[in-house]
Parts: C-alpha cells; structure tokens; sequence
C-alpha cells in the first residue's frame, strides 16, 4: 500500500506547496498595471510595425501614458480611429492626422530602362544592388526584385513590369518598405492632398539620367519656372514637389519634357 | 579537482553539446536562430535556466526523492519543479529586474518544459555526479547551447541570401544545414580524453 501512497502523496504535496508558492508569489510580487496604457493599447491596431519609432503598440501606448510623448497621431496603420481613441483616453485633442501612402518613386519600367548586364543571381534587390549597381541602366531606379513585396506585411506592393507599385487602399503606411528599399525610393504622401509628385530619384546630369530611362528627371527646370506656387525645387540634379504647397495645377506634370512628374493620387480615393 | 571540473565544462561544451551531439533542445535550436540576437538572448536564458534547475532539483532529488526510493519519479517531478521554477523567475524579474524581464521575458516561457533543460538535470543524475559537478555541467550545458545556436544562426543568415532550390527552401535546408553543422562537431570527439589523460 505504501508504495503507492508515499509516491501520491509526495508528488501530490509538491504540486501543491508550488502552487500556493507562485499563486503567493505572483500577488506579492504583482506589478501594477498602468490601466491607462492598457486602454491606449486597445486602441492601437496591435501590428507591431513601428511606424510611430517606438518598439511596437505596447512601447508607443507606454510612452504615450508615462508622458514621454504628446503625439497621438503618430499610428500610421491605425490612421484617424486610433488618433481619436488614444486623444479620448488621454483627455487631449486629437493630432491631425493626415492618412498618408506609401508610392514607389520610380518609373523605370523595362521600356523605359535597359538592361546592362544579365542578371542571373539571387533574387533579391539588396544582393543585386551590390553588383554593378544592379541590372538596369539607372543605378537610382527600383530594382525590381521586389524585397518591398516579400516585407510588406499588407500584401499591399505587387511588381508590374519590373517596378515596385503599391496600392493606395492596402497600404497602411507602416514603413516597412522605405525601410527595406535599398535604393530609398519609398517615400509616404498624404492620401487627401498631394497632387503631383516627382517619380524619379535619379542625381546623375540631364544627359546621363535620359540615357538610362526615357521617364527620368533631367533637371531642365521647366517645371519650377512653371509653377505657379513655388512648389517645385531642384536639388541634386533631381526635382522635388513640395506637397504642402502643390495645389494640383498639374501644369507641372504637362510642362514636363520626359514624364517624371505624374499624379501621386487619383482624387477618387477615399 | 579543478581538472575534473574542466573537463566536465568543456566536454558539456564541444563533444557532447546539448544540441549537436545529444540532439536535444531542437525546437528552439531550429526555432530562434533565425535572427543572431534572438539566438543570443535565448541562450542566454537557456543558460540561466540550467544552472537554477539543477540547484533546485538535486537537493530536492537527494533528499525526498532518493531517501524514500523513488527515483523513477525523477522525470514528473523535475518538469514539475522547473516549470514552476520558471514562473517564478519570472514573475520574480518582472517585478525587480524589468530590463532583464525585457530581454529574456518572451524566452522564459519557451524554457519551461524545454528538453534540453530537463535532459541536463536528469543526466546529472544519471551521471552521479555532485553538487558542484552538477551545476558545472549545467553551465556547460548551456553555453554549448550558446555556441551551437550562435555559429547556427550565423549559417541561417548566410541561407537568407543564398540562392536555394525551391524543393529544399525553408526547413528542409535548415535541417540539412543542422546536420553539416552537427557533423562539423564530431571532430571534437576525443578531444576531451586526450587534453586530460
């Protein structure tokens, strides 16, 4: 009998005596809980990207209630909802929050490029980018190898003809693609506002940039002499529109010679 | 003394590593060597966690367990202590040590009923060894773990770049690349006996 009982029993209290010993241990050693981060935190979509520069919705919705920040709008997934949500909890008015999008600057599409070397390695950008500056002629241009597509964890950037495009309505401006970008073609506009944008990054001469892609910025500043509202800059070679002033003329976009300027958004979106 | 007690360490170490020779510990080893912090920081805790089980289990070994011949309870009762142990490591650093809550936090759980952490505490006893012997072995243990997963994950990061043919991506290669790297630790075999003899 005993060789069953003894087993049971000392099995039986050890399970016990630790049992009692965490449940103590975890009231004792209870951390309180900041019941305002955690109603921030419910508030927040819970994607973890980064977008706000803090590590992840916990660390944002911790900054936000120990006062290390005053900046509500700082969720790109979360847009305007977790905007208003985080400025109710905390009693504030909401930041304006501008809804804004990811868009690839580049239209070096295999028209508009040509290929000069055949690449046949891996199958990524950042490894292509080491070699000769890639395939294509312009070594300022998407490489098309799509390391965007693979980490945008929307599924939101698809490749079409050897570019990186995202779509407006998947895209929940995380910056998880400008980050990844090797060539730092991605940059993020306001959905609502901005409406022409320079799609080229290319810093090399007129001559060079229109050799390597019949769409890039030649610099010939036709389109700062034609704006009306001074939104238009050229910097290293390459234009600039400054989205804050663009009201959408788009006399930019019909003045340009090669086609670099184009609309960042349809005005139909949302 | 001393001799013996290197030679444990470093036999733990290199010729029977805990992953690459006894092959226990694999789902982490497999799991969280993608990244090389990731691997640090688990092995880190992994470390930890051998070295406190094996000073709770062996008293609690030698003293109720061996004085009322049970030791075929060894097993259930040394999950049960390590995964409360574990808990309560953690409740423990959340409360007083929040920077290391914060590193090894996510790992702690993973370990709790880890097989490599468990395999080390009943092989101390198997091996009869001591109390300090035990604990050295249960160091050892450990960093072998840190070593294994370090030199691991450096080779999974080279695999993300290299050009692999599709029926072998993701955990095929993986494997294969643990068996080379398992293999590569054979050539420690005999190392130990003829440093110390």
């Amino acid at each position: 009998m005993n060789t069953i009982l003894i087993p049971v029993v000392i099995v039986a209290a050890m399970g016990l005596v630790l049992g009692l010993g965490l449940a103590v241990a975890s009231k004792v050693f209870a951390v309180p809980v900041d019941e305002k981060a955690e109603k921030i935190r419910a508030c927040l979509p819970g994607a973890n990207c980064g977008a706000c520069g803090f590590s992840g919705c916990d660390g944002y919705a911790a900054a936000l209630s120990e006062g290390k920040t005053d900046q509500t709008n700082l969720c790109g997934p979360g847009g305007k909802d977790a905007a208003n949500g985080i400025a109710k909890v905390l009693g504030v008015e909401a930041g304006d929050v501008k809804q804004m999008v990811a868009v690839v600057l580049c239209q070096g599409n295999y028209s508009n490029v040509g290929l000069k070397l055949d690449y046949s390695g891996v199958k990524s950008c950042k490894m292509a980018a080491q070699l000769f500056g890639g395939p294509k002629q312009c070594t300022y241009g998407c490489l098309g190898f799509g390391d965007c597509v693979e980490h945008c964890p929307y599924g939101a950037i698809f490749l079409c003809d050897g570019v990186a495009r995202v779509n407006p309505e998947l895209c929940q401006s995380c910056k998880m693609c400008m980050n990844i970008c090797p060539r730092g073609l991605i940059e993020l506009y306001p959905v609502e506002e901005a409406h022409a944008g320079v799609f080229c990054k290319n810093r090399d001469k007129g001559a060079v940039t229109r050799k390597a892609c019949k769409q890039g910025c030649i610099a010939c500043t036709k389109c700062v002499r034609v704006c009306e509202a001074g939104a238009v800059t050229i910097e290293n070679n390459v234009a600039h529109v400054d989205t804050k002033k663009c009201t959408g003329c788009g006399k930019c976009m019909e003045g340009c010679p090669t086609g670099a300027i184009n609309t960042i958004m349809p005005k139909v979106l949302k | 003394m001393t001799k013996e007690l290197l030679a444990v360490l470093l036999t733990a170490i290199l010729t029977q590593n805990f992953v690459l020779a006894k092959f226990l510990g694999i789902c982490p080893f497999l799991g969280v060597s993608k990244k090389l912090n990731t691997a640090v920081g688990m092995s880190l805790a992994v470390i930890f966690v051998m070295v406190l089980a094996t000073a709770v289990t062996y008293p609690i070994n030698q003293l109720i367990l061996v004085k009322n011949d049970l030791e075929y309870l060894q097993t259930i009762v040394f999950i049960l202590v390590i995964a409360a142990l574990v808990q309560l490591v953690e409740i423990f650093l959340k409360r007083y040590v929040k920077p290391l809550y914060n590193s090894l936090g996510i790992y702690l759980p993973l370990i709790t009923t880890n097989c490599a952490v468990l395999g080390v505490v009943l092989l101390n006893v198997d091996n009869g060894y001591n109390f300090v012997t035990s604990l050295v072995n249960s160091f050892g243990g450990g960093v072998g773990f840190l070593v294994a997963m370090v030199m691991f994950a450096g080779v999974r990061e080279r695999l993300e770049s290299a050009d692999i043919p599709k029926a072998l991506q993701g955990l095929p290669i993986t494997l294969i690349a643990a068996a080379l790297t398992s293999v590569s630790f054979l050539g420690f075999s005999g190392l130990i006996d003829n440093i110390f003899r």
